[in-house]
């Protein structure tokens, strides 16, 4: 087992390298330059302007160069300073934006599951029923539905007409000298719509799942068996049924972490919630290599590091994993 | 989004959506008035929305919009525009210049405080002039700077700059914000603290900035100009327009610019109007479509001509602006005292397009009514970026203008960074539809002197005519107001006759300010200037401490 996890580890040095190289070129092959973005059209920036800014951020010296400072830096856990004019560290910039998208991903992906499993259960032991058939349409509304749309839409009729929820953002003005309790709250309502929008969209994929992992697992002979011994129809579901197709939601549950990093632009957007996207789609649009560079390699350690977990995992669960021989 | 409207200067940046300009004889007027009586206090907050969040508060390394409009709050400059976008003392209490212009010296105020008490003297601004010319900065603004020959500072409270030809935009590039040597002076500049944590000498002081979502500034007591009414300047952040719109009509922001749709549309109704005061004025920036004059199609001044006379300028401003707008005739927008009234313009007048395109040979028409010369069709591409709605529908209403002269057009539209590098630098378009920011100041040599076609410059469409190249020199070498006026004159007149670009519109600036503001005066300079006057009355304070 310890070999196993050594030759795993071990595999992960030339894939981060590899991760690393990708990353390079794609930024470096898209048009447009960091110093462009900031100079271009502007009157009053001469060439000399421009070379001085090309030198300061290092873009005058050849590509090979860049790369292997680049990956120096990144070796000794430095993301590098960020190219936009505030020329902070690229560690601070993710730093300040990551709790606000885990937190809001994790909740969203609670709610997610949470609605999901019993709709699908509902969908699964009421098959065919007007119960089913209405479900099935609401959930699909919910994945053809527009993000932006809907999002507007329910800031306009609770936050404009009712004036129940707060807009946007994640805070009152004001709230800073408020209790706990109160900042909490306050918080807590900003956040509803946001979540309710992320979540709504994905209900239909999860829950589609839940119904046919049910359905599928109904209809095995051991169930027939339960029902055969008399037990209760409830026990039936929940005891036998429900865990036994719960299963391959687990495995959507895993595939969805290293997402919990990533933010929606759209809907940060629109909510006006400073989150991974707007940095990523910002850094994207003015060119700002060293801020896209990092939150890539993030992404990309977080995605191996999971596919690792779960290989880890399937190896404690099956001898033949571990030994090589499959 | 980056809206890339283009040439920005810093000084109309420093007013944001609040930018200047205006004809006098066409005074804004808000849309609700209330009785001015009552006696100006001080308390509460203003709260602005504002698409992009600043990036840096050191306006020397700053090149965007947001943050020259927070800088703008904390820092202040020697001179400033005033109402009527005269050139006035700010940090300087007066200036004087030479006869023969190469001289200016500044009488810089007595008894400043910088936002942490230390006292502001002559050894700030020279500390802000070496920062800014040397080479180690990475700053966009130091080309204002280079044309200065000597500078001193004979005792704490005198600035004299020595420049090697007479340069009138010189004066106006000391409306730079000056940075406070004390703090900065022997340190790396990129490095500084100061770029989240301000220390300036103006109306706010920096108080809190909420990354991504809010900077907050409080009054400073201490102004030189006396202390600001309104407690607390709040950005808030909101990248989307949709969205601020709607926290304006909930009451959460008092303060943002609206849509020509939104202006023109959505906001006639009594709910809103009995809440918010709306403004409207010329913006200082105007839309047109450049030719690329290396191009063999747009060599023929005769062709471009036609085009101008082939587009319906009113209509674009109906379509597009909703009327909120004016038509473009030149490069200097109008009410300016630079700008010709009396410029020729080309009128629409599809037939004359027509005529002109005779003259030019494209006489013939093919099967689909394209023009047809030596048996190929008149066809090209309007380029422009990607992001901004109007434009592109703009090009569509032109489109299909051309169309009806008989000339095929194809519209493309490409990201912002693609655009620059692959497009507009390497001279590689037909036709490009973008938009110029302009300063107060009407020198415009970089955009159309001959010099300025390299790529990356910005006489990017290739004009050369030695003319204006001449023009453009006395214009911008003499302080005498009555020279510059003749030369701008007549290089509008040219370009009137030459077309090199067709000059669309001028869009209008369209402010909304929550009514509880009270002292908002719209002038020449937009309503800006004097937000230190604003003030809302005790009985409607919402925000209390």
């Amino acid at each position: 087992m310890t070999r196993y996890l050594l030759k795993r580890i071990l595999m992960l040095i030339p894939l981060m390298f590899g991760i690393t190289l990708i990353t390079f070129s794609v930024i470096h092959l898209a048009p447009g330059e960091p110093v462009e973005m900031q100079m271009a059209m502007n009157p009053k920036v001469g060439k000399e302007a421009r070379e001085r800014l090309t030198k300061f951020y290092g873009l005058d010296k050849p590509l090979h160069e860049q790369y292997f400072s680049w990956v120096g830096k990144l070796a000794r856990l430095d993301l590098g300073r960020s190219f936009s004019s505030d020329g902070r560290p690229v560690a601070d910039k993710i730093k300040e934006r990551l709790p606000v998208t885990i937190s809001l991903n994790v909740i969203a992906l609670i709610l997610e599951f949470g609605l999901a499993i019993p709709i699908g259960i509902l969908a699964a032991t009421r098959r065919d029923t007007w119960l089913d058939k209405g479900i099935t349409v609401f959930v699909f509304v919910g994945f053809a539905v527009p993000t932006f749309w809907l999002a507007l839409l329910l800031m306009y009729f609770f936050g404009v007409k009712l004036g129940w929820l707060p807009i946007s953002g994640l805070h009152t003005l004001g709230s800073d000298s408020w209790g706990t309790l109160h900042y909490l709250w306050d918080m807590a309502k900003h956040l509803i719509m946001p979540v309710m929008v992320a979540s709504f969209g994905s209900l239909a994929g999860l829950s589609r799942y839940m119904r046919s992992a049910m359905l599928n697992v109904i209809s095995q002979d051991y169930i027939t068996t339960a029902r055969a011994k008399g037990l209760p129809e409830r026990v039936v579901i929940y005891k036998h049924a429900l865990r036994n197709a719960l299963l391959p939601l687990i495995t959507l549950l895993g595939f969805s972490i290293p997402g919990l990093i990533g933010g929606s632009v759209i809907f940060e957007t629109i909510y006006a919630i400073p989150g991974m996207g707007q940095l990523f789609y910002q850094g994207v649009m003015s060119r700002d290599y060293p801020v896209v560079m990092g939150i890539l390699v993030i992404g990309a350690f977080l995605t191996l590091l999971g596919n690792m977990i779960a290989d880890i995992c399937y190896a404690f669960a099956d001898p033949r994993i571990r030994h090589g021989e499959v | 989004m980056r809206n890339a409207t283009g040439g920005s200067l810093l000084l109309i940046l420093l007013c944001s959506l609040l930018l200047p300009a205006c004809s006098t004889s066409d005074s804004p007027q808000p849309s609700v008035k209330r009785s001015a009586t009552s006696i100006p206090v001080t308390g509460d907050s203003l709260v602005e929305g504002t698409i992009g969040e600043a990036s840096t508060l050191i306006p020397i390394l700053a090149s965007d919009a947001s943050s020259h409009a927070v800088a703008g709050q904390v820092y202040n400059g020697l001179v400033k525009y005033d109402k009527n976008l005269n050139i006035t003392g700010d940090l300087a209490e007066s200036y004087d210049i030479s006869p023969d212009g190469l001289n200016i010296t500044f009488h810089l105020r007595r008894g400043v405080k910088w936002h942490d008490g230390a006292p502001f003297t002559a050894r700030d601004v020279l500390y802000t002039y070496r920062v800014t010319v040397d080479p180690k900065t990475p700053t966009a603004y130091a080309e204002d700077f280079k044309q200065v020959n000597n500078i001193s500072a004979p005792d704490d409270h005198t600035v004299k700059v020595v420049y090697g030809i007479p340069f009138a935009p010189a004066l106006a590039s000391w409306g730079m914000n000056i940075l406070p040597a004390h703090l900065l002076e022997g340190q790396d500049i990129t490095k500084s603290p100061l770029a989240r944590q301000p220390v300036g000498t103006g109306p706010y002081r920096f108080k809190e900035w909420v990354a991504g979502q809010k900077i907050v500034l409080e009054a400073n007591s201490e102004y030189f100009e006396g202390r600001p009414y309104i407690d607390r300047y709040i950005y808030r952040i909101i990248p989307d327009t949709s969205t601020m719109y709607m926290e304006l009509k909930a009451g959460a922001i008092d303060l943002m610019g609206l849509t020509p749709v939104q202006y023109a549309r959505q906001t006639n109704n009594k709910s809103f109007t009995s809440l918010f005061n709306k403004y409207r004025f010329p913006s200082s920036s105007y839309l047109y479509m450049g030719y690329n004059l290396r191009h063999p199609l747009f060599g023929d001044k005769r062709i471009r001509q036609a085009m101008t006379a082939a587009i319906n300028k009113d209509e674009l401003i109906q379509g597009v602006l909703f009327g909120m707008g004016q038509k473009a005739h030149g490069p200097i927008v109008p009410g300016r005292w630079a700008y010709n009234p009396n410029v020729k313009d080309i009128a629409y007048n599809p037939q004359h397009a027509s005529e002109l395109l005779a003259q030019a040979g494209w006489k013939e028409k093919n099967n689909d009514g394209i023009l047809v010369k030596d048996g190929k069709p008149f066809q090209f591409t309007i380029l422009t970026n990607q992001g901004n709605q109007q434009r592109l529908m703009t090009a569509q209403i032109i489109q299909q203008r051309l169309r009806q002269v008989g000339i095929d057009v194809k519209i493309r539209v490409v990201e912002w960074a693609a655009f620059l590098k692959e497009f507009v630098n390497k001279g590689n378009f037909e036709v490009v539809l973008l938009a110029w920011s302009i300063s107060q100041d009407p020198d415009m040599y970089d955009i159309w002197h001959s010099s300025k076609t390299n790529p990356g410059e910005l006489n990017f469409i290739g004009y050369k005519n030695p003319e204006v190249d001449r023009l453009l020199v006395s214009g911008r070498n003499t302080f005498d107001i009555q020279k510059r006026k003749q030369a701008y004159f007549r290089i509008q007149d040219i370009l009137a006759e030459e077309q090199p670009y067709t000059f669309l519109y001028v869009p209008d600036a369209l402010p909304v300010v929550s009514a509880r503001i009270r002292g908002v005066e719209p002038a020449p300079a937009g309503i800006g200037y004097n937000q230190i006057k604003w003030y809302v009355p005790k009985n409607e304070q919402v925000y209390v401490p």
